[in-house]
Formats: C-alpha cells, structure tokens, sequence
C-alpha cells in the first residue's frame, strides 16, 4: 500500500474467502454473531449480506492507560474469524499492541488511515487518558494521550470505547486518581461513544459491536449509561444460574462451607451481581465455557462505574471514607443511634430538672382535681 | 391546697389533627417499620439452613415482595400528604413545613433556646406554645420529606430494571445519573439510617411535649385533639367567621 494510491478495499467474505474459510464457516460465524447482538433469525441474511458486500471498515485502536486485558479478550473471541478477520487481517490499521509496524512506521499508518478515511474510521480507544500534570503520565512518540485521542477523534465516524478504563475510568481512576485518569466521554463530546464496560469486557460482546456497526452502519441501541442495550440491559443477577437459591434465601457464608459445595447464592460473600449490568450469565467466557459465579466466585460488578471505589469486593456493605475501613453503613448507624440515646437520656434529666416548675404544677393540678372529685 | 398555685387551667379542645392525617401518620409508620425490617433482612440475609430444594421455598422472595409492596404503599401515601399539605387544615399545610418567613426561623430558634438548651428568662422557666407542629419539628418533617423523596428516587430506581411497568421506569433516570445501581443501593441503605434515628428522637419528643405542657401531645394523633389553655385561646382567637359554621 502506498501513500498515494487508495487501494479498493476487500469486502469481509473476499477477506474471510482468502484467509483460507469455507463459506460455511463464514455463515456460521455470521449466525452466531447475529444471535450475539440480539438480533433474530430472519437478520441473518442482512449480516450475511452486509460481510459480503460492504468493503472493510478501517479501524483504529488506540491504547492508553490500560493493561490489554480487553484486546485479549477480544482476540478470544470463540469464533476464530472474529480475531482473523474483523481484528488481525481486516480491519486494524493501526494498533500499537498488534501491529507489526513499530516506529515511525506506526506513526505513518496511523496519519495515513486517519487522513485518508477521514469521517469513515471508527475509533476504538482501550485505556483512560491522564489529564494531570499535562498529560505526560501516558506518552506515545512524543505525544500525550490526550493530543493523540482528539486528533483521532476529529475524523472518526463513531467512537468505541473498550473495556472500563475507556468507559469509566477503572482502577487508574479509583480514589485518589493520582495521573487524573478521565474516561473518553469526558473529553470528547461531539461524536457518537459505545461504551463496552468490563474489565475486560466479553470478547463476543466486542465483535458484537462491531458487527452491528458494520451491518447497519451506524451504532446499536445504548441505554441512558451509553451501553449497547443488547449487552447490558439485564443485571448478571438476572440471568444468573443461582438465582433460585437467592430467592430461596440460601446462600454461602463462607468459601469453604457446605452452601459453598451445594452451590448456593455468593450474595452474602459480596456478589455484585445484583448491581451489576453485563451478559456474562448468558455468553460466558473462554467460549461459553464458564463465568465467575459458575466457578464459585462472587462477581465483583468490573462493568460498573467506580467499581474499585464502590465497596468492598467480598462484603455486601461498604467503607464509609474517612471512619477507617471496618467502618460501615451500618457500624456508624448504630453508633449513631447510640449517641442519639444519650443525648436523650440527658435531655431526659435535663428536662425533670430545667421544666422542674411545670411538670410540679401539672402534677399538683391533677391530684387536686383527683381529690375533689368524688369516688 | 388551691392556694398553692396561680389557677386551675381551663382547657378547650382543637381539633388539630383530621383524620387524613392521622391515617396517613399510622400507614407511613407501618409501612416505615416494614421496611426497615425487610430492608435490613434484604441488606444481609438471616443464615438459613434447609434441608428443602430451592424450588420449595421462597423466603428471601418474600421479603423482597413484602418490601416492594410496602415501598408502593409508602409512596403513594407521601404524595397524598403533599397533597394534603394543600387542602388540609392549617396545622397540615405545606406552610408548616417549610421556612421560608422570617417568624419561621424565629419561632426555630425560640423552640431551640427553650425546648433544647431549657434556657431561663428572667430567672423564670420558659414554655413555648404551637398549637400544630412547632417550627423546629415542621422543619425536621421537611428534612424527612426530603429523605422520602431521596428514598423513592434510589429505591424505585434499583427496581425499575426489574419491573415493566412505566410508573418504576421513570425512575431509571436516577442510579444512572448517580453512575449504578452499586453507589444507588448504598445511599439507600445509608438514609434508612435517617429514619432510625428520626424515629427515636420524634416518640421521645412527643413523650416530652406531653409531659412538660400537659395538652395531649401523645393520643393527639389518636383522636386528633390537642387540649389549649383557655385564656390563650382568647388571646390568639380571630374573630374571622367560620364559613363551615354559617352554613
């Protein structure tokens, strides 16, 4: 590819077709991919157009402040044509983590894509940007990540926001937020932002994403957080396997009880399911084949806001800042309550003696009128 | 013996009190300790141990049924009293409540200095009359208003994800803006705290009105009469007709 030639773009089939594919494999790939983004059956035949015939899109995928646990789980996917195809052959003009290019290479690809397809690239970002002390807490080739990100974002058709480091913030931006770790929808404000919560999110939920945007051309149904409704409109909790117990009121006491053998709900070892907007009863991890609760352990909520800040992993209740970290909802009520009876009781004794004069001649009127009246 | 004191109080009776109130009173303390109980049972539930399949019993489904059902009641009955605060008599209206006059805040620190700090005039002990709620006590129901609406807006706002009908959805609004059912779910739990406290301190309040200034302050929310010294009643009576009775 040079520069000066924009080459025709191969269609995904054309890709999926060279990549050595049977069309059975693309079709199956395209009805799995269909039933991911809640779409039914009767759609198959548009994704299935829409692979064969739209030309690639050209994606770039920006890594800021994060730990690639969402490009893992990306290239995870269970269909090995989500990561052949929609990531490592057809779609990544630019990524730092997967590319092969290094250098001022990189740099080329990256100037090129975003000025030759200007308005069309989707810009999928992984990481939070550091707004403190100028930025300089994440760097790429001499630029911060800020710069790099709005420069990115003045082309992009659509933005994506991968995993909870893009979204909300996540463990870089918990309490105290030393680098000031600033989601992308705090900072660019005039185009379209999926938000793909999770930490990582769920590879099929991610190649989801894109499907859809590749099939329809413009972005899924988000809900008031700015997540793809087909993914997070019901709680873990709601399609949870051990929801029966929890209605049953058995749960787990300890890891190492009995209930914990039996299976019974982690609610009381601190599950967030109840909190927690995902799919990750429904879809599973590592190719359906298992989720946290499934292996027994509570999910601690990684696709909600301030997960890190929001209370303690293995523990319904949480810390209250500044009354040291034992110190719940409920320890400070009842210290509260405490106070609130002394107080009381002293204003009790105050009473008998400050409103002396009062309650004396109330008593005094009652046993007068008390005699008088006869039996 | 009579000698000993200034006069035997005549008392005459006020209807302060109607009956809307005191029903919406005794429903929202019921309704109140419900769901506290259930809340608290929710927030950490009882270890229960069953030799039965889940399929047979249902109990922490209760609880939550029995929540949600209270928490519609609760609600419901927190908008009539706002409407009340409109027809109501004017010990019920919204007036009461809110301190918005100079002599509102006047009569809050009146109340503070007699009823709290029991300070003396003069050497004599003081006793403060309000026939309906004193301001001090309008403005702490305002507080608790304000706590019913925060839990409304949190408690509906978890259930509106769980529920299709529209009246919980228009809540849904509010965890998102808070960012989750998670904080949402805490700040739930943190303000029912509020109405332990307000409870302790309210029958302990009544207890006292009661006892210092002998006008019926306890059964009051019963029948709806408070008992007021006759020569005050003289000195605070308007000679405005009452329309009901030239009827």
């Amino acid at each position: 590819m040079t520069n000066d030639v924009l080459p025709k773009q191969p269609t995904y089939y054309e890709e999926v077709q060279r990549k050595g594919y049977s069309r059975r494999d693309f079709v199956r790939f395209v009805s799995m991919m269909t039933a991911f983004i809640g779409l039914e059956q009767s759609a198959i035949g548009q994704v299935t157009t829409a692979l064969e015939t739209k030309p690639r899109v050209p994606v770039i995928w920006l890594h800021f402040q994060e730990c690639t646990c969402c490009s893992e789980s990306f290239i995870r996917s269970s269909h090995p044509i989500v990561a052949d195809i929609l990531l490592d052959k057809i779609s990544l003009d630019y990524t730092e983590t997967l590319m092969a290019a290094s250098g001022f290479q990189a740099e080329e690809a990256l100037h090129n894509t975003m000025t030759k397809y200007k308005g069309q690239y989707i810009l999928c970002v992984e990481g939070s940007v550091p707004l403190a002390a100028d930025g300089v807490y994440c760097m790429i080739g001499g630029k911060t990540s800020l710069q790099i990100l709005e420069e990115a974002a003045e082309g992009a058709a659509a933005i994506i926001a991968w995993g909870s480091c893009a979204s909300n913030g996540c463990v870089q931006s918990a309490k105290p937020n030393p680098t000031k770790a600033t989601p992308i929808h705090k900072i660019i404000k005039n185009k379209p932002i999926i938000k793909v919560p999770g930490c990582p999110p769920i590879g099929e939920v991610m190649a989801g994403v894109i499907v859809h945007y590749l099939t329809f051309g413009r972005i899924p149904e988000l809900d008031k957080l700015g997540r793809p409704k087909a993914f997070y409109s019901k709680r873990v909790h709601d399609t949870c396997y051990r929801r029966p117990f929890y209605d049953a009121g058995l749960f787990v006491e300890s890891f190492d009880d009995a209930n914990a053998k039996k299976g019974y709900c982690l609610y009381k070892v601190g599950c967030k399911g109840p909190s927690t907007y995902n799919a990750c009863g429904v879809m599973k991890w590592n190719n359906g084949t298992s989720f946290p609760i499934q292996s027994g352990h509570p999910c601690i909520g990684c696709s909600e806001e301030n997960f890190w800040d929001n209370g303690r992993f293995y523990e319904r209740g949480s810390s209250f800042a500044g009354f040291g970290i034992e110190a719940d909802a409920d320890t400070f009520g009842k210290v509260a309550l405490g106070v609130t009876t002394a107080a009381l009781v002293g204003h009790a004794v105050a009473t008998n003696i400050g409103k002396s004069k009062f309650i004396k001649e109330h008593q005094q009127e009652g046993r007068e009128s008390e005699h008088e009246l006869k039996s | 013996m009579a000698n000993k004191y200034l006069h035997i109080h005549r008392l005459r009776r006020v209807y302060v009190w109607e009956l809307p109130v005191r029903f919406y009173h005794w429903l929202n303390a019921g309704v109140i300790i419900v769901l506290i109980v259930t809340g608290f049972f929710i927030s950490n539930p009882l270890a229960l141990m069953s030799n039965r399949e889940a399929a047979n019993q249902y109990t922490m489904g209760w609880f939550r049924y029995i929540h949600f059902i209270a928490a519609y009641l609760f609600f419901f009955n927190f908008l009539f009293r706002i409407y009340w605060g409109f027809v109501g008599n004017k010990y019920a209206n919204w007036r009461q409540f809110i301190p918005v006059s100079k002599r509102f805040i006047k009569e809050m620190w009146t109340v503070f200095k007699i009823d709290i700090l029991m300070l003396k005039k003069n050497g004599q002990q003081q006793d403060h009359l309000s026939v309906g709620h004193n301001a001090m006590a309008g403005f702490i129901y305002f507080l608790t208003f304000l706590v019913f609406l925060v839990q409304c807006l949190t408690g509906f706002g978890l259930y509106a994800s769980m529920s299709d009908w529209w009246l919980p959805k228009m809540f849904a609004w509010f965890p998102a803006m808070l960012g989750g059912d998670i904080v949402t779910r805490q700040i739930h739990h943190w303000a029912m705290w509020f109405f332990i406290l307000f409870a302790v301190v309210h029958v302990y309040l009544v207890f006292y009105h009661d006892y210092v200034e002998g006008r019926g302050e306890v059964s009051s929310m019963g029948g709806g009469w408070k008992f007021i010294e006759e020569d005050v009643f003289e000195k605070d009576k308007h000679m405005t007709p009452n329309p009901e009775k030239t009827k």
